[in-house]
């Protein structure tokens, strides 16, 4: 079985995020990228479930700007055995990247898509959902625990009030949770393999697929400043304010 | 002209930096003030296989350049370990050079695949308390004896001699007085560091306390011919082609433990508030940070260009120097700044810049004084008469 790995690269989760003066996005211009902390998640479940032999390809896919081969190299590093680069500077939309997915695993047929349940910056929590939409494959968000059974996958998630186990066939797309896995550390002899695993480039026309936004974004704002905080006495003050004046309790 | 680092260079620190990111400020100050070797971060380092990146690949190692080199030691100063954390490893970068160039088959896998590895240590033998840095004047003498020498003598600054178990041995074969030129007459050896043979003796210090630096006294060692490395009087020679990576990688070092008291000093600045305003906000504090930052990006400039020169095989002596020694100075003076902007916390163990001034003060004198490095560019770049 083949497992693909769709990746996101954006702003490290150690930046300070600015604001673009004129409202149209935020600043990336000499800021650290990195892969989406979910998505690293994902690569790392894919390479464990290769490594306890029940795969044997692993294919991590990024679509961007050129620049997307480094998130690729991290995943080659991290043991993927090869990358490929939807080339496109459009900022692609979920739907779209949905579709630029499901025209890829068409071509490569794997029997596994696992992707981050959301990216750190749009916070869409979309893609997933949508390729097994498109795809007509089971679906398993917010995976926090994957086993593999003799008809499928029994997927562990996590939902609000606790945890649900769901049994599902394959193919199937899962999104990962963030206690899914520890990503493990990229180690420098791996780095150098990386180097000479296969990177292709397409492009969204090659796929057939039609990136225009359908979405417009009005305006990007900076959250208000949070205001002061205020000591108080004792705790009777500290239950009476939150009582009186914050009406919490 | 290309500023940018690459990706697989970004891929190095990134990677580096994660690792580090396991070793906090708690654990370096506890290993700082214990004098206890920072075992866990020395296996750490290896299993990522970073203990071989200059390394042979047939060994186990990445085969990497100098500039790959200081880049992950850029990224190892910088994530809080700071020169502690510089000196676990530094051993393993090009002291072993001559092995690389020179070994047999038999002694580079015997010699070198347990230091990539991380399950063997060595520590370098080269400084003498008479010879300094003169190296010629080294007196520690390896007799011919049947299958090999015997040698006495001792070494000063020996680093990580507690911990290692080989040493890298530069030593007289032929007594300076009966050799045609001064740099001729000696030898390298690279042996089990017999502790029956071999005194330790431990050096207090300054800083840096998690590695032990360490005076050494040889007495009747027996060296098995197997053991040396190239040819018998050469050895001067094959340590002369390390001594420009050491000087970059030392400079990269030291631009990391700027970088991390510059981070300190900054935010530190950015949450102390004083009169009613943040002190970052008074350009008495805001000025001398900006200048060090002045100050550590002409150094890393200067370093990393002496490493591509090196890397593509051209002359760098002038750059290796002037990078060790604006790194050197731009960890000092900003670890100082750091301290200062600190005020009186500053002085305290809890907020770290006092442990890397201490460091810093190190990145100074080690591996080559200023002085000495003045007196190289202005015989070598001013063609001024040379002074030493």
């Amino acid at each position: 079985m083949k497992i693909l790995i769709p990746i996101k690269r954006v702003i490290d989760f150690n930046v300070r995020i600015r604001v673009k003066k004129d409202g149209s996005g935020v600043e990336t211009a000499n800021v650290k990228m990195s892969m989406n902390p979910f998505c690293e998640i994902a690569v790392e479940e894919a390479v464990r479930i290769k490594e306890a032999g029940k795969a044997e390809e692993i294919i991590a896919v990024a679509i961007g700007g050129r620049q997307c081969q480094d998130i690729l190299r991290t995943a080659l590093a991290m043991g993927a055995d090869r990358a490929i680069l939807i080339e496109t500077d459009v900022e692609v939309q979920p739907l779209a990247i949905a579709k630029l997915l499901k025209a890829t695993i068409e071509k490569e047929s794997p029997g596994l898509a696992i992707l981050g349940k959301q990216a750190i910056d749009g916070d869409n929590n979309q893609t997933g959902q949508m390729l097994s939409a498109l795809l007509g494959w089971s679906q398993a968000a917010f995976a926090s625990n994957i086993e593999f059974t003799d008809t499928g996958l029994e997927v562990t998630r996590e939902v609000d009030g606790g945890l649900e186990t769901i049994a599902i066939k394959l193919p199937a797309v899962v999104t990962t949770d963030l206690r899914l896995n520890e990503p493990r550390y990229v180690k420098l002899p791996n780095i150098m393999k990386a180097r000479k695993k296969p990177l292709d480039v397409m492009t969204p026309q090659e796929l057939g697929v039609d990136v225009a936004p359908s979405i417009d974004v009005l305006d990007i704002a900076e959250p208000p400043a949070r205001a002061a905080g205020v000591k108080v006495a004792d705790v009777n003050e500290l239950v009476d304010k939150l009582r009186n004046e914050a009406k919490v309790i | 002209m290309d500023f940018d680092l690459t990706e697989e260079h970004l891929a190095i620190q990134d990677a580096v930096a994660k690792v580090c990111s396991d070793f906090d400020d708690e654990y370096w100050t506890e290993k700082d003030t214990k004098a206890e070797f920072p075992h866990e971060f020395h296996r750490a380092m290896a299993e990522g296989g970073w203990l071989g990146i200059t390394m042979p690949e047939e060994l186990g190692g990445s085969g990497l350049g100098v500039t790959e080199a200081a880049l992950m030691m850029n990224a190892v100063a910088k994530g809080g370990g700071g020169a502690a954390a510089m000196s676990t490893l530094q051993i393993n970068l090009f002291a072993p050079h001559p092995i690389v160039v020179l070994g047999t088959p038999e002694q580079k896998e015997r010699m070198l695949a347990p230091l990539i590895s991380g399950s063997e240590k060595t520590c370098f033998g080269v400084t003498e308390a008479n010879a300094g840095l003169n190296t010629t004047a080294i007196t520690t003498f390896a007799g011919r004896v049947d299958g090999g020498y015997v040698v006495n003598g001792s070494k000063l600054w020996t680093s990580t001699a507690q911990e290692a178990d080989n040493i890298l041995l530069l030593t007289r074969t032929t007594p300076l007085a009966e050799c045609t030129k001064p740099t001729d007459g000696m030898t390298i050896f690279f042996t089990r560091l017999n502790r029956e043979k071999i005194e330790v003796q431990r050096i207090p210090k300054m800083g840096r306390s998690a590695v032990d630096s360490n005076a050494i006294f040889i007495e009747d060692l027996f060296i098995p011919e197997r053991d040396r490395i190239g040819d018998e009087g050469k050895g001067f020679y094959y340590l002369l082609h390390s001594l420009n990576p050491e000087r970059i990688i030392v400079a990269a070092g030291a631009v990391g433990i700027a970088e991390d008291a510059l981070r300190r000093a900054s935010r530190y600045a950015q949450e102390r508030e004083v009169f009613g305003r943040v002190i970052g906000q008074n350009q008495g504090i805001q000025h001398p940070l900006a200048e060090n930052w002045c100050q550590i990006e002409a150094a890393r400039m200067m370093m990393l260009k002496a490493a591509d020169l090196y890397d593509s095989g051209k002359s760098c002596g002038a750059y290796a120097n002037a990078a060790k020694f604006l790194g050197g100075r731009a960890a000092f003076d900003t670890a100082t700044q750091a301290v200062l902007t600190h005020g009186g916390m500053g002085y305290a163990k809890e907020y770290q810049v006092e442990r890397l001034l201490r460091e810093a003060m190190l990145q100074r004198l080690t591996p080559v004084s200023e002085q000495l490095i003045l007196s190289f560019i202005a015989e070598k770049e001013l063609d001024l008469p040379r002074s030493y």
